[in-house]
């Protein structure tokens, strides 16, 4: 399981107060955090508050950067400061995230390729997110084909289904899991599945939960990556669970702690 | 026009450790020589696709006491089977480059020879030959927690490979493993899920996964060693794609599994008139050991000098590097 922990997110009042006071100890805190917990990746989003999203995307990656050479999720939805910042981001990177109309795909495609980064694509476009499977399905394979027409491996991109809380779209779940289980044979070998899982759960109650049953069930359906809070201990239990009954791990009475081993 | 074939070879992303065992003047020990294994990052001698590590190593068993009970056919070791030391020697003759010392001896049942017995034969084998020593228990819990302290710190510098640690005891095997600088073996009874818990276990008492070198059980041509095959391989598949649990180089206990079974030792069958009956034994050991090498074992302990010396012939072959 490929796990982007998402907790470096101004949409956090502690993130958010760390940017404004350039306080780089939590953040730098909360990236060792989530890889002890077993983060493979973590996402760096400054949030809608920050005034200068360009200097302050530059500014948490520094201070990650200060202790830690796992790849980072560069989430922002604006092109110009996506551009603006993955050259001067070392090591590596997940660019997060392109909408599929193919004139944008195209261009983060590119991007991606050029600076030897992934590519989180979404099942989204002019006309918004799909009300269904089928379209999202459509508009995967679309963004499959275009990044194999660019260049970019299949092991560097990931399809987002994009997941709506199930309070508000109660069949969006079963949607996701089915675009999942379709798209993950447009491609041999088959692109990464990933959702930003939280989402599923916003503003319901039991959100822990609701997160753990969805990540087992979407990873049956052949998910295998997610932005997720990996500090939910047992969140990442039904991960390491679920990729044990997956095949994925090989049992021992200790897999959860074996899972963990570094 | 001509048709490109596609690519096929198998990208793993990991490898197996490598483990050195012994240590020459300059590391603080006494050997001659020392050995180094492991390190293939794709399965055994698929010298096309990725390095295939290091050549694996044949180890000759030597017994502190009580090989009268071997059979006749392996009496090549003549009258030196009357002294480790001397019959260590004779083994490095026939072609070994490290020496397995079972402490067959300390058995309850078969002498309980005590843990000053078992450590003057350490230092016998040690100052008669140069190479690396591998240190094999009895396989009772009990008598092994006595005797392996004293054989442990007997060798201590010489980087000994000592076993066997197993599920239900490994705590005072791997502290005195650490303490006197051993790298460690871990048995675990045919059983990948166990031979991960073993591991993590000696992890936890604080032994380094990249230290161990694993046991997963070892048996004979004809006596279950398609199963053997089939645990080793999965245990490696899973190494190769990333479980650092299961990335341990494999021990395999030849020249014991082999020679137990009745084709191998004979007496001649009245029913067999073979001529070539008393080959049988070093064929059968020579067949598995082969297999168990394409299985991806990395160390084998072997018997008999006419197996060792055609499976060191296969492995010549088998180490020749081809590039598709």
């Amino acid at each position: 399981m490929y796990v982007i922990g998402e907790r470096i997110n101004g949409m956090f009042e502690n993130v958010k107060r760390a940017i404004q006071r350039k306080d780089a100890k939590v953040i730098q805190d909360l990236a060792k955090q989530q890889l002890t917990a077993g983060a493979t990746a973590l996402d760096v989003n400054v949030g809608p508050a920050a005034a200068d999203a360009e200097g302050a995307m530059l500014w948490l990656a520094e201070a990650i950067r200060g202790v830690t050479d796992a790849p980072l999720s560069i989430d922002t939805a604006k092109w110009d400061v996506m551009c603006a910042v993955v050259s001067k981001i070392p090591g590596a990177k997940i660019l997060n995230s392109s909408k599929a109309d193919p004139e944008i795909a195209r261009q983060y495609v590119a991007l991606a390729v050029e600076y030897g980064a992934a590519l989180i694509g979404l099942t989204i476009d002019s006309g918004g997110v799909p009300g269904n499977a089928e379209k999202r399905v459509e508009l995967g394979a679309q963004f499959i084909t275009i990044a194999m027409e660019g260049g970019l491996a299949m092991d560097k991109l990931f399809i987002d289904p994009i997941i709506l809380p199930v309070n508000v779209a109660p069949q969006n779940p079963a949607h996701c899991m089915q675009a999942i289980a379709q798209l993950r044979l447009f491609a041999d070998p088959a692109p990464h599945l990933l959702i930003g899982l939280s989402n599923v759960s916003q503003r319901c109650s039991n959100r822990s939960l609701i997160n753990r049953a969805y990540l087992a069930m979407a990873m049956a359906q052949g998910m295998d990556g997610a932005i997720m809070d990996p500090l939910d201990e047992e969140l990442m239990n039904t991960a390491i669970t679920a990729d044990l009954l997956n095949g994925k791990i090989i049992y021992c009475d200790s897999y959860l702690e074996a899972a963990r081993h570094v | 026009m001509t048709t490109r074939v596609p690519d096929t070879s198998e990208k793993w992303g990991s490898a197996v450790n490598t483990v050195v065992i012994g240590a020459t003047a300059e590391q603080g020990g006494t050997r001659t020589s020392t050995i180094t294994i492991g390190g293939a990052a794709t399965l055994p001698f698929l010298s096309f696709e990725d390095s295939i590590g290091h050549r694996p190593a044949i180890a000759g068993e030597v017994w502190d006491s009580g090989a009268d009970t071997w059979p006749e056919t392996l009496k090549a070791y003549g009258d030196t089977m009357a002294s480790p030391g001397a019959w260590a020697k004779k083994a490095v003759e026939f072609g070994a480059q490290l020496i397995c010392l079972r402490l067959a001896g300390a058995h309850p049942d078969s002498g309980d020879r005590s843990a000053e017995q078992c450590a003057a034969a350490v230092k016998e084998v040690l100052s008669a030959v140069g190479v690396p020593l591998i240190i094999w228990g009895c396989g009772v819990d009990e008598k092994d927690n006595d005797i392996l302290p004293a054989v442990s710190a007997a060798a201590k510098g010489e980087n000994c490979l000592i076993g066997t640690a197993r599920e239900k005891n490994y705590r005072t095997l791997v502290a005195v493993c650490l303490a006197d600088r051993h790298k460690l073996i871990a048995e675990s009874p045919l059983d990948i899920n166990i031979a991960k818990q073993v591991n993590i276990l000696c992890s936890d008492a604080g032994f380094p996964l990249k230290d161990i070198v694993i046991y997963p059980t070892t048996s004979a041509l004809g006596y279950g060693l398609e199963y053997v095959y089939s645990i080793q391989e999965r245990g490696r598949l899973a190494g190769l794609r990333g479980d650092k649990l299961l990335a341990q180089p494999v021990i395999c206990d030849v020249g014991f599994e082999a020679w137990r079974v009745k084709e191998a030792k004979g007496p001649t069958f009245d029913s067999v008139t073979d001529e070539n009956r008393l080959r049988w034994g070093p064929m059968w050991e020579a067949a598995t050991a082969t297999v168990l090498l394409q299985a991806g074992a990395e160390l084998l302990i072997m018997r008999h000098p006419d197996a060792i010396r055609e499976v060191t012939k296969a492995l010549d072959r088998f180490t020749t590097t081809t590039k598709a």
